[in-house]
């Protein structure tokens, strides 16, 4: 389970408070305004803010001491998700080892994850040759690939168009399904909320509340 | 592996600069405290000094901007014609181009025997005399028109061809185009651009030095030069030192004053990126200035200017082969001297990108993962320090601190160096800071969740993404190390010579043959510096952009 206990966060003028659990396989969509707090809420989780008292826990264990790269998360940002002087194949391989020192079974694990993606041959492309929604499938390689427990998606639909949008869904759900971690989606759109069939959370009055109408999170 | 932590190569960088500036500047403080101030003031040699420094510097701002925004409108106004290009890349080279190599090339242009009399005396016209204010005037204008042209030119082109497009609709003349369109991006530089030309102009050493023609043309730099080297009064030269000091920090305080644009940036060293105006942009700029009296006054403005610039350049360059050519190459002290220039220049440029990369290395960390913009942007200014403290100040210091624990003439090219790196640090920090910082900020939460940090993050992120500007950097501080005549004027020596020093001395003692061909050599190494560097660490595609 993830679990926020009274944490709080004060940023400038604004304070959050997140106080909930997270089960460890479900699909959890966090709903809400521009600024409401959805992505200080991630980057709490993955490490790239402290909070200012309280604890966040997986499975029990605190993380509030552990790096970014050293707690059990991956995330899926928005954009900015590749590094355009690297091709797609060290790309993915950053994800295995932070100084590319990768070993044959790993590099052919590249080949492997790009195949799950629906990228084969795409070892050797640079990201600006590639769509939007392609550079997206590499970044989601990557994150396959590091076998995070916690996966965080920061809005992952919002810079594609809607037939790729609907790919990646189909995708991500797949893939969901196969890997089951517990995973938190940042949206404004509730559509894409209800297609991954997530659990909606919505941020308000500066704290997260669960959305009485939606299907509540199941660990099964 | 142990990590280091963020704040230690910044750290280690200011301690660098702090003890090669601060330890210098305790030393002219404290000889300082022993002058009878009064006195140095009421007297008239000073004060004729400092009036003449203010003087040719105000003059040659104002006649720098007069000449320049005729010639920006001018090229702006002709956006297309085959050319164009190239025009704008010379004025770029006065930049680069070494003060005292240039300065041979206008004596050859405008000197007493030079092609300009010898226009004059065919049309009976009698002699323009050269050394003293008008040479100090023309060399002036010479850096500094272009530098002025081609800011005032980036703000013009800037102008969005909505804009011009509604100038064809409405039926705007060009008066009018000037006056609610033109005038405004250019009025938005003018001052921070004046303040530019007239510190440049006001620091200006080896012009001074050269043309300056005897005591009457004297500016505080050469004064406290003169003091130290020919007079050995070292409390005329604190005394000179710390006012120069005092209006350095007056400029600067007024320089925070004024809303810096961001064009007036070392950008302009950048190769241009900019997307190419089409053919109708062009098109329609050309015809709002249509007809033969526009065409007559535009291409008057855009090919004096040229002449201006490239004539000296042509003089320097034919002077450079004659009958000394093959002696002064083989002359022992040449070489010498050629291989003094390129060791400062690669060390002094050595040290300046290692500087800035440890100071750019701990303020990307507090501006982007602590949130310390203001904090950081405060500690990268410790790299400005050499604009308060010019590099004869610097000198004089140095010369105090070090003349009772060793013979300072012994140490001239560490000196040479360390005055050398502080000057291009300004120019280093501001090409390397946008680069740095737009990587960071593009990239430090990926890296952060991936760990990629410490030489894993400089192998596989930052040098792929860093090398162009820093080959740029690089190139730059190793070029005006190499042409630099200041720092190696006050400590150099008959054993100790770099190239410009060289061709001061030959020039000084009318040996103009030996000098044409030092002032080649040292052209062709600075251009050979600054294109190889580039070659070599930006890589081919980079050099050829």
């Amino acid at each position: 389970m993830l679990q926020l206990e009274q944490v709080l966060i004060s940023l400038g003028k604004r304070h959050w408070e997140f106080d909930l659990t997270l089960q460890t396989h479900g699909v959890h969509a966090l709903l809400g305004r521009s600024g409401s707090g959805k992505s200080t809420f991630l980057n709490l989780v993955a490490g790239f803010m402290q909070p200012d008292s309280g604890d966040i826990r997986w499975q029990g264990q605190s993380l509030l001491a552990l790096a970014p790269d050293r707690r059990p998360v991956t995330t899926l940002f928005q954009q900015k998700n590749l590094f355009n002087h690297l091709t797609v194949e060290q790309n993915i391989g950053l994800g295995i080892h932070p100084g590319l020192k990768l070993s044959k079974t790993e590099a052919r694990s590249i080949t492997e994850v790009l195949d799950d993606v629906g990228l084969q041959g795409f070892e050797r492309k640079l990201p600006g040759t590639l769509s939007g929604g392609e550079q997206q499938r590499v970044a989601l390689a990557r994150c396959l690939l590091r076998r995070r427990p916690i996966l965080l998606l920061d809005e992952p639909f919002s810079a594609l168009d809607t037939v790729t949008r609907q790919e990646m869904i189909m995708l991500l759900s797949d893939v969901i399904a196969a890997y089951r971690p517990c995973v938190v989606m940042v949206t404004h759109d509730e559509e894409d909320a209800v297609a991954m069939q997530a659990s909606i959370l919505r941020m308000s009055d500066d704290r997260i509340l669960p959305d009485t109408e939606s299907r509540p999170a199941t660990d099964d | 592996m142990a990590r280091w932590p963020w704040w230690l190569s910044g750290a280690i960088a200011i301690l660098l600069i702090a003890s090669a500036t601060l330890m210098p500047l305790l030393a002219m403080i404290r000889e300082a405290g022993s002058i009878q101030w009064t006195e140095v003031l009421g007297n008239t040699y000073i004060q004729r000094v400092i009036r003449f420094s203010i003087v040719q510097a105000t003059i040659s701002t104002v006649l720098s901007l007069a000449t320049a925004i005729p010639v920006a409108l001018a090229l702006s106004h002709k956006p297309g014609f085959p050319g164009r290009s190239l025009v704008v890349t010379v004025f770029s080279l006065s930049l680069v181009i070494p003060t005292i190599v240039a300065i041979f090339g206008i004596v050859a242009v405008f000197g007493r025997t030079g092609w300009f009399n010898a226009a004059l005396s065919v049309f009976s016209f009698a002699p323009m005399g050269f050394y003293g204010l008008p040479g100090i005037l023309i060399a002036h204008v010479f850096f500094n028109m272009p530098l002025a042209t081609r800011i005032l030119l980036s703000g013009l082109e800037g102008i969005p061809e909505d804009n011009w497009r509604l100038c064809r609709q409405l039926g705007m003349q060009p008066w009018s185009i000037f006056r609610h369109i033109e005038w405004h991006r250019i009025k938005a530089r003018l001052p921070g651009l004046a303040l530019l030309i007239f510190t440049l102009c006001f620091t200006s050493f080896a012009i001074v030095m050269t043309l300056g023609g005897g005591p009457r043309s004297t500016t505080i730099e050469v004064a406290i030069y003169q003091s130290l080297r020919f007079d050995f009064d070292i409390q005329m030269a604190v005394a000179l030192a710390s006012i120069q000091l005092l209006i350095c920090l007056a400029l600067m305080a007024l320089s925070t004053l004024i809303r810096h644009d961001g064009t007036l940036g070392f950008h302009l060293f950048m190769p241009a990126h900019t997307p190419h105006p089409g053919h109708l942009h062009n098109d329609l700029k050309s015809r709002l200035w249509d007809g033969p009296m526009w065409n007559a006054a535009h291409w008057s403005v855009i090919v004096t200017a040229s002449l201006f610039v490239l004539l000296p350049l042509l003089a320097m360059a034919l002077s450079a082969f004659n009958s000394k050519t093959i002696a002064v190459l083989t002359d022992p002290s040449t070489l010498l001297a050629s291989i003094n220039t390129l060791l400062v220049a690669l060390v002094a440029a050595t040290l300046s990108v290692t500087l800035a990369l440890g100071i750019l290395n701990s303020t990307r960390h507090m501006r982007t993962r602590l949130g310390l913009e203001r904090t950081g942007q405060w500690v990268q200014l410790s790299g400005n320090v050499i604009l308060v403290l010019p590099p004869l100040v610097l000198g004089t210091g140095l010369f105090l601190l070090l003349r009772t624990v060793a013979d300072v003439f012994s140490l001239a090219l560490v000196l040479v160096v360390i005055i050398n790196s502080l000057m291009a640090l300004p120019f280093v920090l501001r090409i390397l800071n946008d680069e740095v910082m737009n990587a960071a900020s593009h990239d430090d939460r990926l890296l952060q969740s991936l760990g990629i940090q410490g030489w894993n993050r400089w192998r596989l992120i930052d040098w792929p993404q860093l090398r162009r500007p820093l080959s740029l950097s690089f190139a730059l501080s190793a070029t005006l190390a190499a042409g630099d005549l200041s720092a190696i004027a006050l400590f150099g020596s008959e054993r100790v010579r770099t190239l410009p020093l060289l061709l001061y001395q030959r020039m000084g003692s009318y040996r103009l043959e030996e000098a044409a061909v030092t002032a080649g050599m040292l052209l062709a190494l600075c251009l050979l510096l600054y294109v190889v560097i580039q070659w070599l660490l930006g890589g081919r595609r980079h050099a050829a952009t």
